[in-house]
């Protein structure tokens, strides 16, 4: 009995430890997080970081909205960013709080789905593009074909990854038509073209990293800095920026309004705008952030690195995804609804 | 007086001291479901919930599907393929876990007392295990790069992996060992119950090998039978995580689509018809079951 007594006592001790301690609730992106840079945030401000994963803007949006989750930040996409804003799910950061918020490297201050960064900063960012097998398949990489007609080497071994706007923004730039149109010409040809390449799909999964590196996959549609630590496992995979137009992403990470660990939470935020923590998330994920400064911290594979540097000649053809208005979303979820099934 | 306070009052106090737990158990499994059959009959709201307003179009789209660009309405077949595709599976499920399942359970139910202990307890092993990563395990066996491709192309049975994962037929090795336990457990109760003198007494009776599995042992250990299938397949009906995993996302079952529309799908209503429509079928199916087996069982 006495034993007990005592071990529930440190038991209590040690959990009013942690409370005093603080803690913070990061919902991201799975495989997203370096694990490193949380470490060293944990040894510097004495924060546990409790880290739970997404795999789509959707879900994330879904559970959040549900609310009571008990997450204090979220890493959305530039284009759902104004939805959470709409919704009134993210809080407006305030600056004083963040004494490193002019680290955002210039072209990242002012953004268009977050007029003067009031809402969130930025975490990473990078391209949508295809991941290809060169082993298997010895053809032009650089094109949306690939999936959008499976060339015969790639049948039935290539996934796409189930984010509806990478995909169907990259398909209607196959089609060419331009982000968030409401054209019912070049939506009808996006569907009918998506159906018709589905059947030679493998599958429509995430976890790309792995299973291009083992091989599982022989070609995928992917992001590039998935695509990067893929081909460090396996210099077979080779990264392609389809000329007809692939879509740009940032992930920028937004306070939720109904956070509980505010402080904590702002001394995150704080801290990954320090361009030495920015360049340790970048080296795990292998994306690029938007920290000015950063370049100095940078792993050296990565300034030179073909996922990262889009040749000049495909540079051009990658562009940002605006927030589209309700009536294309909808649009877009009735043809990915039927996609998907 | 004391001895008239016999068995009724203490059968009403018993009623009385048992109200909490039954309010508590009435409100917590109805209530969600009754949410459920509510949230069917609203309206779609912005990205995901639902607005407050009376609306038939979430059944209506378990049925039928509206063009996008034309509005032509037509018959849902993709909703009917979905559909098909999950009862198809868990039968075929439901009946590899009895063919497996019954050697199984004679095997231990055979075996000297003091070891069928030691048997049984190896059977529940599996369920100590997280089912999410039981899964996983069985993705590391079949992928292309995985333990069953590899050795079979080190033996030279094969020169390319066979491309098992992401196919219904890794569904259905997912669910046939997630469920196997769950077939095993009450035909061991039925066979264990057997008594073995009547196979013998069928042999005395010229009875064939085939005769006595048909004729002797299958209808004493029907309840035994009729359990562990119900026990498999309605479980297999509603899988979520065995086809996430390893259908790939591309060949959903019942449970994969309720959850697309709770998800991407941002169609609540749609997902809360399609949940209420699972579980009417699953009650349909149990109805018939007992139905069935009470009217042909003589002993009833």
């Amino acid at each position: 009995m006495k034993t007990l007594l005592i071990a529930t006592t440190a038991l209590l001790g040690s959990a009013c430890g942690a409370l005093a301690e603080g803690q913070l609730n990061l919902f991201n992106w799975g495989n997203y997080t370096s694990p490193e840079m949380i470490e060293k945030f944990t040894e510097e401000t004495g924060i546990t970081v409790t880290i739970t994963d997404y795999d789509s803007n959707t879900t994330a949006l879904t559970k959040v909205e549900a609310g009571g989750s008990g997450y204090d930040l979220v890493v959305p996409s530039a284009n759902y960013i104004p939805v959470y804003v709409r919704k009134g799910l993210i809080a407006e950061l305030d600056h004083s709080k963040i004494p490193n918020i002019g680290n955002i490297a210039a072209e990242w201050k002012d953004v268009p789905w977050d007029p003067g960064r009031t809402h969130t900063v930025p975490w990473q960012w990078g391209s949508v593009g295809i991941a290809v097998n060169t082993s298997v398949y010895g053809g032009d990489v650089n094109t949306s074909e690939l999936f959008m007609d499976p060339p015969a080497e790639l049948e039935g071994k290539i996934n796409v990854v189930p984010e509806m706007t990478d995909v169907l923004n990259m398909a209607i730039f196959n089609l060419g038509g331009e982000a968030c149109t409401e054209d019912l010409t070049v939506l009808k040809q996006v569907r009918d073209k998506l159906m018709a390449a589905k059947p030679k799909w493998l599958s429509m999964d995430y976890g790309t990293t792995d299973k291009l590196s083992s091989g599982d996959y022989a070609a995928s549609v992917n992001w590039n800095g998935s695509t990067m630590r893929a081909r460090i496992n396996n210099p077979d995979v080779v990264y392609g920026y389809p000329k007809e137009g692939y879509p740009l992403f940032m992930d920028s990470v937004a306070l939720l309004s109904d956070a509980k660990n505010v402080d904590e939470a702002y001394q995150f935020i704080n801290f990954i705008l320090e361009p030495e923590n920015a360049a340790m998330i970048s080296e795990f994920a292998r994306y690029a952030n938007g920290v000015a400064g950063s370049e100095a911290f940078m792993p050296e594979d990565m300034k030179t690195a073909p996922e990262i540097v889009a040749p000049a000649e495909f540079a051009a053809a990658g562009q940002f995804i605006p927030t589209c208005p309700q009536s294309a979303t909808d649009l877009y979820t009735a043809i990915w609804t039927e996609l998907l099934k | 007086m004391s001895s008239t306070r016999g068995p009724r009052s203490k059968g009403l106090d018993g009623w009385l001291l048992s109200t909490p737990a039954l309010l508590l158990l009435a409100v917590a499994a109805s209530g969600p479901l009754i949410i459920v059959a509510i949230y069917s009959l609203l309206e779609k709201g912005d990205y995901s919930g639902v607005r407050w307003v009376l609306s038939g179009e979430g059944w209506f789209r378990v049925l039928f599907e509206k063009d996008i660009f034309d509005q032509t309405i037509s018959l849902a077949d993709a909703n009917l393929t979905i559909f098909w595709r999950s009862v198809k599976l868990s039968i075929m499920t439901t009946a590899i876990t009895f063919a497996f399942g019954l050697p199984t359970a004679w095997f231990i139910a055979t075996r000297p007392a003091r070891s069928r202990a030691f048997w049984l307890f190896l059977i529940t092993i599996p369920f100590w295990t997280n089912l999410l990563i039981r899964t996983f395990a069985i993705m590391e066996v079949i992928r292309n790069q995985g333990i069953l491709n590899t050795f079979l192309m080190h033996a030279g049975l094969i020169s390319e992996p066979i491309q098992i994962l992401y196919t219904d037929t890794a569904v259905l090795i997912g669910m046939t060992y997630v469920y196997l336990p769950l077939m095993v457990l009450p035909l061991y109760a039925a066979v264990d119950r057997f008594d073995f003198r009547l196979i013998e007494a069928g042999y005395d009776l010229y009875a064939s090998r085939w005769q006595v599995l048909r004729g002797v042992i299958l209808p004493i250990i029907k309840p035994g039978i009729i359990a562990g299938s119900i026990l498999v397949f309605i479980p297999s009906l509603g899988a979520y995580v065995t086809p996430r995993v390893l259908g790939g996302g591309k060949n959903m079952m019942i449970g994969n689509f309720i959850e697309l529309q709770f998800g991407q799908g941002q169609n609540w209503p749609l997902g809360a018809a399609l949940s209420t429509l699972l579980l009417a079928i699953v009650l349909v199916s149990l109805v018939i079951y007992t139905k069935v087996s009470s009217r042909e069982d003589p002993n009833g």
